[in-house]
């Protein structure tokens, strides 16, 4: 079961991918889409047998990959309940994308490559989750990079797709660094990479120290820090998140799968599965407590002022990792686990939830070109709002529960360091924010005026924002002739979206709401110890999950009022007030540029990296390679061997000659030398 | 076969295929004809030969196996050829390269055929040679001699610079050689012997271990090729006509590493100790520079040419770092490499045939008219960037793993390779395949003919075989190089306690 699991989105890849054109479009989404529905029929029935119903643990060898010495790499496919937890996540998510993609997607001339891609990608993802062994999570998670690039750049005429998916693949491949790294550091330390062996030596490891890269560190906190730094990369952490916004130039169902669902969470499931090495390295815990929680502050601040309805939900759920990170920083894997689990279902439906916005607007993606729709896409509407609750922890919804939890948490933490302290405050505040721009980007896209029944239509949309210029790129790819090429000088009809792109909203809205009230008490609650048995670590200190109880009555409400802040403002600023926020703009100009500019990485990292790589490139070649290896090198000789040849050889000069002439002589000398040798 | 064995059968083969050749006139289109035909069949047979020793072929094993000897010039030198573990998936990977060249060239080589084939036949039989040879001496003839066709194969057969590019490789690669040969003189002076079982464990005296260490590094850095002394590459595979550039990457490049596990890390284990800083110096300078240079070129090929250069720096990397998994995954990376580059360069030769030039620039969206090819060259871009399930994944694995053990800065800096790697390679891969179809040149562009699938196909396959089943490779050499690290260990081993009685 758990083979047919993982290799039927790989069947389904190699269908749709290899024999796509032949049998067309829709035979290529029915047969990806209906594997990927048998998936996940399996992992549900996987997930109440192994998470639910206790049945063990199990993880089946396929076959060997490598064995080098020591080293002995295996296929296997381990399912314990955090993988079963994620299998879960995994096929859900991806069975109603695939299912949504056949309505959205529905114009597109190559729908069987894109379905090969969202199989392939899932495949990647359940090789990842299943993995025994780090090097097989390795090639799940640079197999998810891949379908990640691929996806990014399935508009591959756009330069602005090309570019983001580079960058999205380079970026990761810079945490990936740190990861093959801490591979390398923990087969140094337990001369395995398999889990059962590295996490049965790690307590010894505790405390030990090593030395590498020049100097004595803790071993466990540089193992854990290297592999973090990986997560980082995958995660969209702080510094190294600045290939997920871009990443929306990829079509947006593969937003909502890749970009939030699931690739993205890999991170948190590495930290997770890791658990049993990281619970040996609190400095390291400290370490991703912190980037935790600056980036769900950094990433909602950035998530306030973008007009991109896209990238206002990709900071959300930057922001949103952060906070599974401070989970995961204080210990509480479990908690972490669980946001993951809630964050999953409302965050793809915000994002299939946007597409069917983009879908009704034609491809319009900026926000100040919406507004009103909420008469005229009702349904989505609806769907759009419970998501919002549950993304901003409205009671009794998903976020509610897992999010909460997080912030009681971290404050509970705080009795054990400073970490927790800052994490609590950071995700306090980040409740807030996350509350307006979520609202903010409802009433902007739902209520006041429609603007896009104005006239001037097409004047504003040139005169907007860079981002115009991917819904014109699209347009551009489409280059048959669909009515909607002309959009933007015509006034458009907004109009709801079909049946397939409105089932899997219905399904995630379910999700949005009640995952958290289902799920809680076997997650983070009473059950858990059962329920999760020994797919997580906690050491005999570790005692997060009642120590969150265990705390003051306003720090339980903190979130709740956060909230409610965040959501009375936006409501004020662009409902009310709507000239506000021009205003304030105009009055905290450098700041308002600050944050439309995302903290300006993007231009530091091309000024840090990017262009001095070119630059050394082009002094390495023209000034090594060429003005002083050649120079010095052939070319100088040659100059000198063709003035000798050409005075003292005039016999001939084919270098063929000299060459076997060289050679002649070496052998005699060999002979010669052989025939003296015989003679003594 | 006429008292030889397999091994001889592999090697001169070859030539008899040759010498059909020279009997068939090459002027009419039909003689061409017939002489591809010849060519290419004999390389088959060749292959098909080297399957079945490969089926004969013991893994695991440390011993040289198919020996056979025979004395040459009364006694001393010997014909002596043997194959172990880590030399023969060299020799299956000569003979599978091969057909592809020849049938790369079908159509691209117009000119003086008959010439071209039978230079192709005759660096064959000097390639399987220099893997076979167990005789220092027979080694270096065939080492040495498989410049002169190469030579030629670009000198005459390459594009426009191809007298600069043949003669720049030809002087380089001679300054090696004769250092080489000096040093082979000497070795024969201290041991009476060409046998290089023999002299696998001949103790040579520390200090000449030094001399002759940097003897054989002239010839095998410049082999590899390493930094500094990577400028030929460049341009002899700008040159060069696509065959030739598979042949070069694919199996003339193998050489160096081949010759230093076979000569310098088994016969001067205590000079190897000693130069190994030097050697992750250059390796790691190779690595990030050439990366650096490769993200920066405009024409295809010297990208993929540069790349060469800094895999090429794992694999030094892996050797020198002398633990199972460095050394076997060097040797890994190697036949990958083979194969990867081999691909990659016969991808630049089918949109070359078409267009005529190498130029990124000229190129851009031709995947709106040659989806096929840019799916073979996505997995090979993706090979070549070391994505784990292609077989460029196990050796840059396995090396850097090896080499962490050993030194984890070298490891560190390596690592970043693997960055840059990604950037040069999918780079070229957007500015060629990816954005829009707008030069009206391209327009024309048909995807790969029946023929080029039949060359591209097998090593699509192959590459990602070997990416989840690595095992034929890994365990074939497996024996020979843990034999090669125990012998290195112990031999160093003896120097220390040496060293300390003296003292």
């Amino acid at each position: 079961m758990y083979s047919a699991i993982v290799f039927l989105p790989l069947l389904g890849f190699l269908i749709a991918g290899l024999f796509g054109r032949r049998i067309g479009a829709r035979p290529s989404e029915i047969v990806t889409t209906s594997f990927l529905f048998v998936s996940c029929l399996l992992s549900w029935i996987v997930f109440a047998r192994v998470g639910l119903g206790g049945a063990p643990f199990s993880a089946p060898v396929l076959g060997n990959w490598m064995t080098s010495g020591v080293l002995k790499v295996d296929w296997a496919l381990r399912v314990d309940t955090l993988t079963a937890v994620m299998l879960v996540v995994v096929t859900t998510v991806s069975s109603l994308v695939h299912l949504y993609s056949i309505g959205y997607m529905h114009e597109d001339p190559s729908r069987p490559r894109f379905f090969a891609y969202l199989s392939l990608f899932t495949f990647a993802m359940l090789m990842l989750v299943t993995a025994d062994n780090l090097a097989q999570m390795f090639f799940g998670w640079e197999g998810v990079g891949l379908a990640s690039y691929l996806l990014i750049g399935f508009w591959y005429e756009k330069p602005s797709a090309n570019a983001a998916a580079i960058k999205a693949f380079v970026v990761n491949r810079v945490g990936d660094f740190g990861f093959a790294l801490g591979i390398f550091l923990v087969f140094m330390l337990t001369q395995s990479i398999s889990f059962d062996a590295v996490f049965a030596a790690a307590p010894g490891l505790a405390n030990k120290t090593i030395h590498v890269f020049g100097s004595d560190w803790d071993a466990m906190t540089i193992t854990c820090l290297l592999l973090f730094m990986g997560a980082c990369g995958k995660s969209a952490q702080f510094l190294l998140h600045t290939w997920l916004p871009d990443a929306m130039e990829g079509p947006t169902p593969v937003s909502a799968l890749i970009h939030a669902a699931t690739m993205v969470t890999a991170g948190v499931f590495m930290v997770a599965r890791l658990s049993p090495l990281f619970e040996q390295a609190p400095a390291a815990l400290t370490v991703v407590t912190i980037v935790g929680a600056t980036t769900a502050f950094f990433a909602a601040t950035i998530g306030l002022v973008q007009n991109d309805i896209k990238r206002v939900i990709a900071y959300s759920t930057c922001s949103q990792l952060g906070y599974m990170f401070v989970a995961l920083g204080i210990g509480g894997y479990s908690i972490g686990i669980f946001h993951l689990f809630t964050h999953a279902f409302f965050k793809a439906l915000l994002f299939l939830g946007a597409g069917s916005v983009i879908n009704a607007m034609h491809h319009e993606q900026d926000m100040r070109n919406m507004g009103g729709l909420a008469k005229k896409i009702p349904i989505t509407f609806w769907c759009m709002t419970f998501g919002t609750l549950a993304l901003t922890g409205f009671p009794l919804t998903a976020g509610y529960f897992s999010k909460d939890a997080i912030i009681e948490a971290s404050y509970a933490a705080g009795v054990h360091g400073q970490a927790a302290t800052y994490a609590f405050v950071m995700t306090v505040v980040a409740a807030a924010l996350t509350s307006f721009y979520s609202w903010r980007l409802v009433f902007m896209t739902f209520f006041g005026k429609p603007h896009w029944a104005e006239a001037g239509h097409g004047d504003a949309h040139a005169a907007a924002h860079g981002h115009d210029d991917h819904a014109h790129g699209h347009d551009d790819h489409a280059k048959d002739d669909h009515a909607h090429d002309d959009h933007g000088h015509h006034a458009l009809d907004p109009h709801e979206s079909p049946n397939t792109m409105l089932i899997p909203l219905y399904v995630l809205s379910i999700g949005a709401i009640f995952a958290g009230l289902a799920f809680k008490n076997v997650f983070i609650g009473h059950d858990a110890g059962e329920f999760w048995r020994n797919s997580l670590f906690v050491g005999p200190n570790n005692h997060i999950l009642h120590e969150m109880h265990e705390i003051p009555e306003w720090v339980g409400l903190a979130p709740f009022l956060m909230m409610l802040g965040g959501f009375v403002v936006a409501a004020y600023m662009y409902v009310f007030a709507p000239e506000t926020p021009a205003r304030l703009a105009a009055r905290f100009n450098p700041l308002y540029k600050f944050l439309l500019n995302k903290w300006y990485f993007d231009e530091l990292y091309d000024f840090l990296f990017v262009r001095p790589a070119f630059w050394l490139g082009r002094l390495f070649w023209k000034g090594g390679d060429v003005a002083i290896i050649d120079r010095l090198g052939p070319d100088g000789v040659a100059a000198r061997v063709l003035d000798g040849t050409s005075w003292i050889v005039k016999l001939q000069t084919g270098y063929i000659y000299n060459y076997a002439f060289a050679m002649l002589i070496g052998l005699a000398a060999i002979i010669t030398f052989y025939l003296v040798g015989g003679v003594r | 076969m006429f008292g030889f064995g397999i091994l001889s059968g592999l090697t001169f083969l070859p030539l008899v295929g040759a010498a059909l050749i020279l009997l068939v006139p090459g002027e009419t289109e039909s003689g061409k004809n017939n002489i591809r035909w010849i060519a290419l069949w004999t390389t088959l047979v060749i292959f098909a030969l080297s399957l079945y020793a490969w089926g004969k072929f013991v893994p695991g094993v440390a011993d040289f196996q198919f020996l056979e000897e025979k004395s040459w010039f009364g006694s001393g030198l010997s014909y002596k050829m043997g194959v172990d573990g880590i030399s023969f998936p060299f020799v299956v990977l000569t003979a599978f390269l091969m057909p592809f060249c020849i049938a790369a060239s079908w159509n691209s080589i117009e000119n003086r055929v008959k010439e071209y084939m039978i230079a192709f036949l005759v660096l064959e039989t000097l390639m399987i040679g220099v893997f076979c040879a167990l005789d220092i001496v027979l080694f270096y003839l065939f080492f040495e001699g498989g410049l002169i066709p190469m030579f030629i194969i670009i000198g005459v057969w390459g594009g426009k610079r191809r007298i600069y590019a043949s003669f720049k490789f030809f002087l380089y690669t001679l300054a090696g050689s004769l250092l080489m040969l000096i040093a082979i003189l000497a070795m024969y002076a201290q041991t009476h012997t060409t046998d290089i079982t023999v002299l696998l464990h001949a103790k040579f005296d520390p200090d000449l271990q030094k001399y002759l260490w940097l003897a054989f590094f002239a010839s095998f850095a410049v082999k590899m090729p390493m930094w500094p002394v990577h400028t030929w590459l460049p341009d002899a595979h700008v040159e060069a006509p696509t065959a030739g550039s598979v042949i070069l990457a694919g199996i003339l490049l193998k050489m160096g590493g081949y010759g230093f596990i076979r000569f310098s890390l088994p016969m001067f284990p205590d000079a190897s100790h000693y130069f190994a800083p030097l050697v992750f110096a250059m390796s790691i300078i190779a690595i990030i520079y050439t990366s650096l240079v490769a993200l920066v070129q405009d024409d295809m090929k010297k990208l993929i040419a540069y790349s060469s250069v800094a895999h090429m720096g794992f694999v030094t990397m892996g050797l020198f770092a002398m633990n199972q998994q460095a050394v076997q995954g060097a040797v890994f990376q190697m036949v990958s490499h083979g194969l990867v580059s081999g691909a990659l360069f016969l991808c630049v030769g089918v949109i070359y045939d078409r267009m005529h030039t190498r130029e990124i620039a000229a190129y851009g969206g031709i995947v709106e008219r040659m989806p096929v090819y840019a799916v073979a060259l996505m997995v090979f871009t993706m090979a070549n960037v070391g994505l784990p399930g292609t077989s460029g994944f196990v050796g840059e694995f396995l090396s850097l793993l090896g080499v962490f053990q050993a030194n984890s800065w070298v490891a560190f800096f390596a690592t970043t390779g693997v960055i840059l790697s990604a950037a040069y390679a999918l780079f070229l891969y957007r500015r060629v395949v990816f954005g829009k179809l707008e030069k009206p040149s391209l327009q024309s562009l048909k995807d790969l003919s029946p023929r080029e699938m039949a060359v591209l196909a097998p090593l699509v396959v192959l590459t990602i075989y070997y990416g989840v089943h690595p095992g034929p490779i890994l365990d074939a050499c497996a024996g020979s190089v843990a034999e090669l690290i125990k012998g290195y260990e112990s031999a160093l081993a003896l120097t220390k306690t040496a060293a300390l009685t003296l003292h």
